[in-house]
């Protein structure tokens, strides 16, 4: 089979695009290298939905960046994707650095970014009291938000398979040759496969992809930063995401809620050259609490509940390259998608859509669906509603994830749907089950239970992430599984 | 649903004593809430030998010391349910719980017994920096998967954290054909039991690196070394000490914490050394009725006290309902303040009145002694002054009070418990 | 003449003891503090025991192993024996705690017994 156009990665961007490409009539394949969606850059960040005042002025960056969080809120509402505009402020602490904050207003108003404000000192105590003591003043952006970097990734993926795309997972490209019949030759670890289009989405791999095809070298940089996830119980000690002023290497380390009630700090910012880098260090993380302390005060570090590092796909003009390969017709970068990625990724997807709706001459779908459903959630459900569920269903009646409060029937329902879990970072990721302060400790026997019995895995198979990441690796007293 | 007057919640060690000592003073209305699919708790997947020595005379194994309590709960004819989780318990004792045959329900209890047990301290609360890979464990969740489960993490193991658990688990995986490479312990001086360090290490030739921590784990998909390293002053690794070894487990066991998810959200206060609910001499919490025993009140080395402790709170929770547990208005309460390396007190406070005629205090030490002495000051007058040859922060101590003697001190307003050299 | 070293079980002193042995006869235990780690080690260094404890495979029941253990000291140089006759065996549910599961295990003369219920399914 020829595909009309291979996406090469599962992540935000690879899956925004595949949604768009889903709107018309032509065949999709997602050539993912890991298990899942969601296994790159789009997994480990900062989870932010920024207002757009950071990128440079006339930028795609900023461009991008604006439209992505206009959209933000239809979206999340089509797909079931929690957000929530909690508003950033980026904090001065030092008088002599105060200019920036109206330089950083001037550049959102350019950027076409809405309802900036810069704060006194006593508006942002006001705002946020937990502000350093130190606090100069602030800018406001109210259209700052918070997603889930998880939910985002996962419900584009599955309203583009409900659409028709088809996604191949464990799946990584090994080489790309124009074939004499002039279509993409793409050779993988599971055989080859044949495009007329590809869209390069690999994140930190984009470069090695981009050279496959062309003589104009790409460099993409891993950008590493550290994070830590704070318990629930102090989720609330900022109810903005909290920003120092930016410098050269990014807009620093940060301090912001989660949408699901956590507390979020990070990143640091550290270059590498290993695309598989996302190691923490002892050293990045005390820098990260060190630097985290400078803009709000009794940080409440202790309540840890994991650290975690990402990789950003730094490439070295600090500019996202969307654009067809000058030396590659039909090839299609999407490169340098670093932050702010995550809110851009939908408008990435709808700008390389329309890209390739005219580049092909594409014709929209009748029955495109445009909305999708998330894992039914019980959190927060009455005891009328959880009965009323119980009763169709018992398994919602099971408490699979204590700290999470995650029932079987949510854990099912995340195993069978379009692009199910099959590992329990993939039920993690779609349930949250796992996510709290015992971090998988309780549940992920229970967990494996599952995943054995719906789906027949051997539990020597089962795996954390895919590949070599399985939890056990053999029966006791030398039994042989299934036996 | 039904409803009852004492509901329990948690079927463990605790949650069944509780039950037992409630029936036999006498009341027949109570309900164990329980989330596995078995009474018995942590005791099920604790297959080792060493527990009941107290209770029974004899050593047991931890399903077998379980099971003494379940029998006497279906001989008494106890309710409980399994696979139930509790979801909520309000303020006014009204217990929400939720499994797949009764729906969501909820009970007004009359009087609630706090019996949750603890969990243990996960690799993220440690900050262990590296990779994130498969194969790192608890050590508890690795004990569930080879003994009740019957499936092997791996075969190269390297341990953190010389806590009894780790410790078992250390001698479980080498019988079932792994190699345990060493157990890194951050303390100058192991949690774990003098005869688990013997008969689960030293008979098997693994070595326990005390002040040393893992600074490092390697593997993308699945672990494939660690590095530990020495550590100085403040715990910091010094630089030079480390060493690498492969393998392909590695195990935590790092400390428990008591779990007070839904006694917080009661509104029971907590004391931050235990990190369990704050308790009176009848071992009730701060909300009258509530009672609390077990590891879900402070983290006990061994099985024995948490089930005698159980027991009492079971008791009280009777005498509560039938209104003998009042508070005599005229009776001052005395503050129980643990000083001087004694970390904590249970209970933290008594009501003379209320007490029973011998009452057991249990603390711990935050660091070793050698040659010291167990001191009690009845305000400023010292009248306990126990020597004891050693004290360690992995072993539970206790003080017996008299209601005799505290009856002789009419002003009595303090108890201070402290270690003196002298 | 022979030394041993050993570190006493019976409190968290735990007391390097030194035990000199002449001709298999204990002549001499030092180091102990106390008169419990004299006899610990007089028994540990002549005969030292151990009760192991382990699972065993089950058949048709509600779980797939069931908890054992021996049911007195066996020589602490027979334990990985006694490991492969528990690695081997096979039980068939239900199973009862202090059910014989293994008999005279290891020509050891101990049996090895059932920790847990397990029911029939």
């Amino acid at each position: 089979m020829i595909y009309d156009v291979i996406v090469i990665g599962a992540g935000v961007t690879g899956s925004a695009v595949a949604r768009e490409l889903s709107r018309y009539e032509t065949n999709v394949c997602v050539l993912e290298k890991c298990e899942d969606v969601c296994e790159g850059t789009s997994k480990a960040n900062s989870a932010i939905v920024h207002a757009g005042f950071d990128a440079a002025e006339g930028s795609l960056m900023a461009k991008l960046n604006v439209r992505g969080n206009e959209m933000m809120d239809d979206l999340s509402r089509d797909l079931d994707i929690p957000f929530k505009r909690n508003g950033s402020l980026v904090v001065c602490i030092h008088k002599e650095a105060i200019d920036g904050l109206k330089d950083l207003y001037d550049r959102g108003v350019k950027n076409g970014v809405k309802g900036l404000k810069i704060l006194s000192r006593e508006e942002a105590l006001e705002m946020e009291p937990n502000l350093s003591e130190n606090v100069e003043g602030a800018l406001y952006a109210p259209t700052g938000g918070i997603i889930c970097p998880f939910e985002l990734n996962i419900a584009m993926a599955e309203n583009a398979n409900m659409n028709g795309v088809d996604f191949r997972f464990n799946t990584e490209v090994e080489d790309i040759k124009k074939g004499e019949d002039g279509n993409w030759h793409l050779r993988t670890n599971n055989g080859e496969y044949i495009t007329r289009y590809v869209v390069n989405a690999a994140g930190v791999y984009a470069d090695e992809i981009h050279n496959m095809v062309s003589a104009n070298k790409m460099h993409i940089i891993e950008r590493r930063g550290d994070y830590c996830l704070l318990d629930k119980t102090v989720g609330g000690h900022v109810s903005h995401t909290i920003f120092p002023q930016p410098t050269r290497l990014g807009k620093g380390v940060l301090v912001s809620p989660t949408v699901h009630g956590n507390l979020i700090v990070g990143p640091t910012a550290v270059d590498l050259e290993n695309k598989e880098g996302n190691n923490t260090t002892a050293a990045g993380i005390d820098d990260l609490i060190t630097k985290a302390g400078d803009h709000v005060r009794n940080l409440p570090i202790r309540n840890v509940i994991t650290s975690f590092a990402g990789l950003r796909a730094h490439e070295e003009h600090h500019e996202f390259i969307i654009e067809e390969v000058k030396d590659a017709p039909n090839f299609i970068d999407c490169a340098g998608i670093e932050s702010p990625g995550l809110t851009s990724s939908p408008a990435i997807g709808e700008m390389v859509g329309k890209m390739m709706k005219d580049m092909m001459g594409l014709k929209e779908k009748a029955n495109w669906i445009s909305t999708r459903k998330g894992v039914k959630k019980t959190e927060g459900l009455s005891i009328e509603e959880r009965n009323a569920l119980i009763k169709e269903n018992p398994a919602y009646g099971t408490i699979i994830c204590r700290c999470e409060s995650i029932t079987e029937g949510e854990i099912l329902d995340a195993i069978h749907r379009p692009l199910g879990a099959r590992s329990l970072d993939g039920v993690k990721r779609r349930t949250r089950a796992g996510m709290g302060r015992c971090q998988a400790g309780f549940c992920s026997p229970r967990t494996m239970e599952i995943l054995h019995r719906e789906l027949g895995i051997p539990y020597e198979k089962i795996t954390k992430s895919g590949g070599r990441s399985n939890i056990v690796i053999e029966r006791t007293k030398g039994e042989v599984s299934g036996s | 649903m039904k409803t009852y007057d004492i509901v329990i919640v948690g079927g463990g060690p605790a949650g069944l004593a509780a039950a037992v000592a409630a029936r036999e003073a006498g009341n027949d209305s109570i309900l164990i809430l329980e989330r596995d699919h078995e009474l018995g708790g942590i005791l099920n997947q604790c297959i080792h030998n060493g527990f009941g020595l107290h209770t029974f005379k004899e050593e047991l194994t931890g399903p077998e010391y379980a099971y003494r309590f379940i029998k006497q709960v279906l001989d008494l004819g106890i309710e409980y349910r399994l696979n139930t989780m509790v979801m909520d318990i309000a303020s006014d004792k009204t217990v929400t719980a939720m499994n797949s045959e009764d729906g969501m329900f909820r009970i007004p209890a009359k009087a609630v017994i706090l019996a949750m047990g603890c969990r243990e301290r996960p690799r993220g609360a440690l900050n262990i920096p590296g990779y994130r890979p498969a194969g790192i464990f608890s050590a508890g969740t690795a004990q569930r998967l080879v003994n009740i489960e019957g499936y092997m993490p791996g075969r190269e193991v390297v341990i953190l954290g010389s806590g009894d658990i780790g410790l078992i688990m250390a001698r479980r995986m080498t019988l079932e054909g792994a190699r345990v490479k060493v157990v890194a312990e951050l303390m100058p001086y192991s949690g774990g039991l003098k005869r688990n360090i013997v008969q689960c290490l030293n008979d098997y030739g693994i070595p326990l690196k005390l002040s040393h921590t893992v600074v490092d784990i390697e593997g993308r998909d699945h672990i494939s070394a660690v590095t530990i390293a020495e550590v100085g002053p403040g715990k910091k690794p010094i630089p030079g000490t480390e060493e690498r070894y492969t393998c392909d487990t590695l195990l935590l066991s790092c400390g428990l914490i008591p779990e007070n998810e839904l006694s917080r959200s009661a509104g029971v206060q907590m004391s931050p050394v235990t990190s369990g609910p704050v308790v009176n001499e009848s071992l009730e919490t701060n909300i009258p009725g509530v009672f609390a025993c077990g590891n879900v009140l402070h983290v006990h080395d061994l099985v024995d006290y948490v089930s005698e402790e159980a027991k009492r709170a079971g008791q009280n929770a009777v005498k509560y309902i039938s209104g003998g547990c009042k508070d005599a208005e005229s009776s001052e309460v005395i503050e129980l303040v643990a000083t001087e390396g004694a970390r904590y007190t249970v209970p933290g406070t008594i009501n003379r009145e209320r007490m029973d005629d011998l009452l057991t205090v249990r603390f711990r030490v935050g660091d070793v002694y050698k040659n010291s002495f167990v001191s009690v000051y009845f305000d400023d007058e010292r009248v306990v002054h126990n020597e004891k040859r050693i004290l360690a922060p992995g072993e539970m101590e206790q003080i017996i009070l008299q209601k005799k003697k505290l009856l002789e001190y009419p002003n009595l307003k303090k108890i201070t418990v402290k270690i003196e050299k002298e | 003449m022979e030394t041993r070293e050993l570190t006493c079980i019976g409190c968290p002193m735990g007391c390097q003891l030194t035990v000199t042995l002449d001709g298999g006869e204990v002549t001499e235990v030092k180091g102990n503090t106390c008169a419990k780690g004299d006899i610990y080690a007089r028994k540990e260094v002549v005969n030292p025991t151990r009760i192991v404890t382990s699972t065993i495979k089950i058949k048709g029941g509600d779980k797939e192993r069931v908890s054992v253990k021996t049911a007195n000291d066996i020589p602490k140089s027979k334990i990985f024996e006694v490991m492969k006759d528990i690695d081997a065996a096979e039980a068939t549910a239900p199973a009862r705690i202090g059910d014989v599961l293994i008999k005279n295990v290891a020509g050891t003369g101990v049996d090895v017994i059932a920790t847990r219920n397990i029911e029939a399914v």
